[in-house]
């Protein structure tokens, strides 16, 4: 069995230059010298000179892969090969070719494509639908890309739009998201909430933790987030439902204790808090120690106060038990006023 | 659906009659948000249940709705990317009705989730053409009618467009070619920076 094509010798085309053209609108047809006997008409517009024929390839174009050539036979010698070419009138575009012999040494055709600066190359030479043959993809690659610039702004927009929505959800968000508890914009409705009862009996505490930065600055900022978690844990645990911690700083706490204004029982609570707090913990085998200073006022002080008045007080409770010596808890008293 | 289809419609009726008249396709529709996402997905019905909000707010038949739709889609200057986009089909009008049946396959070749329609493209005698569509909601063939109603515009080819019953789920637009080159028509050029 032998298959016709070893039998019969290569079979040869003849094709019209018009066929050529429409097949190949970007191929060139060499002479034996390397000069060129007729070019495709987007071959044509791209190397911008009307007159071409019989002048040289070599003067029009650059070889750059495999290697340079300026001559013929060396061109002939990379045959079948992927060349990596460049016009003189756009050398910083790189196209593709190749090329191949014509028979009895008459020279050589060679058929160029934009390769992937297409987009560039497009534009360089303000190529149209009508400079490619259809067979040739790079109108589809076009097409894809302009359309893949579409959904990808798209995209983008979704992205904006949903990155100002949780900017706008975070600002209208009530929970401290390190630790869980509510934030200074929660504490502050829940007090404006209880002041709207005149009857309402309530403690404030304000608690500022003790040695906290030194956590931070020595063990690391996730030391510090494992001591922020652990102490939300605590003050959690020490109040009831209905109370209301709020982490509304960075190691600062307010607590509102509702329908308690008992001095001896918040003092207790705070005194236990301090201890529970004083107790190491251990992140990731390293020891943090912390401790608080705590403040408090009561309504029972008040006939009429605001939200701002209340936590002013507490927190000038809490510079006393400061000032004397931290881990300490004070009830506010006006003498505690500055100046 | 495809966020992209739903977000068409509702940009055509806020484009052509306003944010308010959309407040009240809306409304009558009961979407449970304030716009479509072209990115995002969307149960079918809520496409379906804002056609006809918008059918009964702007007192049109669905079929006219929506071949305004079409024809706003490639004729409004804000949309000029679809417009580009279908003039990849072809140099002539003949060249981009016969890039039809493509159409289904490029558009999925830039979102390969968008719901396109089948179609089939039928040369009757010469210069007479028949598109058979396929979708998952009924109107696909209203909306492309008014789609190269424009797009006929835009090469400057002379046609005259008709919707046929279909048989089995499937619409009918008859396009009669009468001249090609009939008027000047818009350009194009490849590269976009051109425009």
């Amino acid at each position: 069995m032998t298959s016709p094509q070893h039998i019969l010798p290569d079979p040869l085309v003849g094709l019209s230059g018009a066929a050529l053209d429409r097949l190949m609108p970007l191929h060139v047809w060499l002479s034996p010298k390397g000069q060129i006997v007729r070019a495709g008409p987007t071959f044509r517009k791209m190397v911008r000179e009307a007159d071409i024929i019989g002048g040289s390839i070599f003067d029009l174009m650059k070889l750059k892969r495999p290697r340079l050539v300026s001559k013929l036979p060396d061109l002939m010698a990379l045959q079948g090969q992927r060349l990596t070419l460049m016009l003189n009138t756009a050398p910083h575009l790189t196209l593709r070719g190749m090329v191949v012999a014509l028979p009895g040494d008459s020279g050589a055709f060679m058929n160029i494509s934009l390769g992937v600066s297409f987009a560039e190359a497009v534009a360089e030479w303000h190529l149209t639908l009508r400079d490619f043959s259809p067979c040739d993809q790079t109108v589809d690659l076009l097409y894809l890309r302009e359309a893949s610039a579409l959904t990808s702004h798209e995209s983008r927009m979704l992205t904006e739009r949903l990155e100002a929505a949780r900017i706008v959800a975070e600002q209208q968000a009530l929970t401290d998201t390190l630790t869980g508890l509510a934030n200074r914009r929660a504490m502050d409705t829940a007090l404006a909430r209880t002041l709207s009862n005149p009857q309402a009996r309530y403690g404030l505490m304000h608690m500022d933790l003790d040695y906290f930065k030194r956590v931070n600055d020595t063990l690391g900022h996730a030391a510090g987030d494992h001591v922020l978690a652990h102490v939300a844990k605590v003050l959690r645990s020490e109040v009831r439902r209905g109370d209301i911690v709020a982490r509304v700083g960075g190691d600062e706490f307010v607590l509102l204790f509702r329908d308690c204004d008992d001095p001896d029982l918040l003092d207790r609570i705070a005194q236990r808090l301090i201890r529970r707090l004083e107790q190491p913990t251990v992140f990731e085998g390293k020891t943090c120690r912390i401790s608080a200073s705590i403040g408090t006022t009561l309504s029972s002080y008040y006939t009429k106060p605001t939200v701002d008045q209340l936590l002013s007080d507490a927190d000038q409770a809490l510079y006393a038990s400061k000032n004397r010596g931290r881990a300490r808890h004070t009830f506010y008293t006006p003498d505690l006023a500055p100046g | 659906m495809h966020g992209l289809v739903n977000r068409a419609l509702q940009e055509f009726v806020k484009d052509t009659y306003g944010a308010d008249i959309w407040g009240e396709v809306r409304d009558q529709a009961a979407l449970p948000f304030d716009e479509f996402e072209s990115m995002l997905h969307y149960d079918i019905r809520l496409t379906k249940l804002t056609i006809d909000a918008a059918s009964a707010v702007l007192h049109k038949d669905a079929a006219s709705l929506l071949e305004d739709v079409g024809s706003w889609l490639v004729s409004n200057p804000a949309q000029e990317s679809i417009r580009r986009l279908l003039r990849f089909g072809g140099t002539t009008f003949l060249d981009f009705l016969q890039s039809l049946e493509e159409l289904p396959g490029r558009a999925r070749m830039a979102l390969p989730d968008l719901d396109m329609p089948e179609i089939v493209l039928q040369t009757d005698t010469p210069g007479r053409f028949k598109l058979e569509i396929r979708w998952a909601l009924d109107g696909m063939g209203s909306v492309l009618l008014g789609a190269l109603r424009g797009m006929a515009d835009d090469y400057g080819a002379l046609v005259v467009l008709e919707a046929e019953p279909g048989r089995e789920g499937a619409e009918i637009v008859v396009i009669d070619l009468l001249d090609a080159q009939f008027a000047a028509g818009r350009t194009f050029e490849l590269d976009a920076q051109m425009r």
